[in-house]
């Protein structure tokens, strides 16, 4: 019944599939923010900016304490693959930031309007999330390059990492959107956010190997998605790295955790125009 | 612009012929104890263009929020598109363009850019997508500005391109929420006349809200009158004036139905306030 307004071509029969559609949409969120970096690749710099001093200042300062045992690596390569992890759960942690703005500027509805399943728009902010991590891993290979940390270049590795770093960046990202949600506004997400981050990077092996925990300690840093995480960069970045866990059991706990965080944000987003 | 209501044009999915397009039963919403939208029913034909008035905090937007499905009915229901509001949620989501009260157009996006993602989220065919793009920025006298970020914008052209956002998808009704607040009266003069273009052009059916009776005159065929959250008259503008008076304006029947601002606990007409204004300065 609807003729096209303004002159338009009409919808025409043409209806792709169901799945296909759902790749659009993830597609057509997560392309709109890669094109907002594009636009403003200032943040971007900003962000780089943070892994450097980690790497420069706190690990090579720790590198000369010597009673860090990291198993036959040295510190500074043990640490480059966690402040690796770390700059990218920092960049997606404060996705829920960007989410409550939205919300308070009203783009958020245009969203929620649309036919997209709330799991689409989820998972599309979420994969931009990747794509930021991604640059921040970029410029941490290139800076433990220059500190001679033993870098793998394998292709096979190269690829695993580009992986990880999307899933890892998603979940958090995820994890962040959800608690946006539930906190709604700028001021006490901020709050939460330094509560939540810190806790997450240091009951993790990202600065110092499990072993070197208090047993209650490593039982927290097992139930950390960011260990896991952690542990499958250390294996993927460095030449001769291996993984405690191994890093197919790593992908599962990821993989696993991000799904059901979809789950649960795509639930709350739906509400989140109320 | 070329314009054809040859039926070969018209979309099969939203078949709604022979009823309404909008059939709203009963629709209630509650904020806790507060009932904003209170057991409203009207119903709005195809290609008709629906305007609904009322003060402050009547309850306007919310009956939008509510058909669009960004808000839950608290009770009552509707028909939108031919679809249940309740039951069907996604398809009533796929028949209609919905342009807020607040900012729907994203600043940090080129004009394309954002009419590119309107159309991936509604799955509009590959192959149309490019033109679909031009010929609808053309439409709404945005051609030049195609590629530029639409922080660069003035208000009256954040408007026109978020109502071009709103019909990318070709849907069956527009829901405009205050479409001219906080614009100037040329931006205003350009967004009205879009609308009544589209209006004259076509048979897209327009429900919209606004403070200003002289466009609520210009463009709607009919008029509902919200007060405290109740409907308290349908009727063409023509034949309101007349049961207010023989003389009488749209602001002379304002005044006598629409009464006062509403008497919602303070903290709220402070967020409405709030919100209107960042509206108006975001968008002028
Ligand atoms: N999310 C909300 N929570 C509580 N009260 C709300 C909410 N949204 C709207 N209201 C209240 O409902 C009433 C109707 O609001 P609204 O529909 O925005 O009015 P209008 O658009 O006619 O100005 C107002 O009193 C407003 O404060
Ligand atoms: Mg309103």
């Amino acid at each position: 019944m609807s003729v096209s307004p303004a002159g338009l071509p009409a919808r025409t029969a043409d209806q792709s599939s169901r799945a296909f559609r759902y790749f659009e949409q993830v597609f057509g969120v997560c392309a709109a923010e890669v094109q907002k970096l594009y636009h403003d690749p200032f943040e971007l710099f900003t962000r780089a900016i943070q892994p450097v001093i980690w790497l420069l200042l706190f690990g090579e300062a720790m590198a000369r304490v010597r009673g860090l045992v990291t198993g036959s690596m040295s510190y500074i390569n043990f640490i480059s693959a966690g402040i690796l992890t770390q700059s990218v759960l920092f960049v997606a942690i404060f996705y829920g930031i960007a989410a409550i703005w939205e919300r308070d500027l009203g783009v958020l509805h245009r969203y929620l309007v649309s036919p997209a399943p709330r799991s689409a728009l989820v998972i599309g902010k979420a994969l931009s999330a990747g794509i930021r991590g991604l640059s921040q891993a970029l410029v941490v290979y290139i800076l433990a390059g220059l500190l001679a940390v033993p870098i793998s270049l394998q292709p096979v590795h190269l690829a695993l990492m580009v992986l990880f770093i999307i899933v890892g960046a998603a979940l958090f990202a995820t994890f962040s959107l959800i608690v946006a949600c539930l906190v709604k506004t700028r001021e006490r997400f901020m709050g939460i956010g330094q509560i939540v981050t810190m806790p997450l990077f240091f009951a993790s092996n990202a600065i110092y190997p499990l072993a070197i925990m208090p047993a209650w300690l490593r039982v927290v840093a097992r139930l950390n998605p960011l260990t896991y995480e952690v542990d499958a960069v250390r294996a993927l970045m460095l030449r001769g790295g291996t993984s405690d866990f191994g890093v197919g059991s790593d992908f599962t706990v990821l993989a696993v955790v991000f799904a059901v965080l979809v789950g649960v944000a795509a639930r709350l987003y739906g509400r989140m125009g109320n | 612009m070329d314009v054809s209501r040859s039926p070969d044009t018209v979309s099969p999915a939203a078949d709604t012929s022979g009823s309404a397009v909008i059939e709203v039963r009963a629709l209630t919403r509650r904020f806790g104890s507060f009932v904003a939208v209170d057991r409203v029913s009207f119903g709005v034909g195809r290609g008709e263009v629906f305007g609904l008035i009322g003060a402050n905090g009547a309850g306007k937007s919310t009956v939008i929020r509510m058909l669009t499905t960004l808000l839950p009915v608290t009770s009552g229901g509707a028909t939108v598109a031919g679809y249940d509001l309740v039951r069907n949620p996604g398809e009533v989501r796929r028949h209609i363009g919905y342009v807020p009260q607040l900012m729907s157009a994203d600043g940090d996006l080129t004009a394309t850019e954002n009419l590119l993602l309107s159309a991936r989220l509604y799955g509009i065919p590959f192959r149309e997508i490019r033109s679909r793009i031009e010929q609808t920025l053309a439409a709404m006298d945005l051609a030049p500005f195609a590629h530029r970020l639409v922080k660069a914008f003035s208000g009256g052209m954040i408007r026109r391109l978020e109502i071009a956002q709103g019909l990318l998808h070709c849907p069956a009704i527009l829901f405009l929420d205050e479409p001219t607040v906080g614009l100037d009266p040329a931006a205003r003069h350009a967004v009205l006349g879009r609308l009544a273009k589209l209006r004259a052009e076509t048979a897209t059916t327009i429900l919209l809200t606004s403070h200003y009776m002289e466009e609520i005159e210009e463009l709607c065929d009919r008029v509902g009158v919200l007060r405290e959250g109740k409907l308290v008259a349908v009727a063409s503008p023509a034949e309101l004036k007349a049961r207010v008076g023989p003389a009488a304006t749209l602001d002379d029947v304002f005044a006598a139905l629409a009464g006062e601002e509403a008497k919602s606990p303070e903290i709220q007409a402070y967020r409405d306030v709030r919100l209107s204004r960042r509206a108006a300065r975001s968008h002028g």
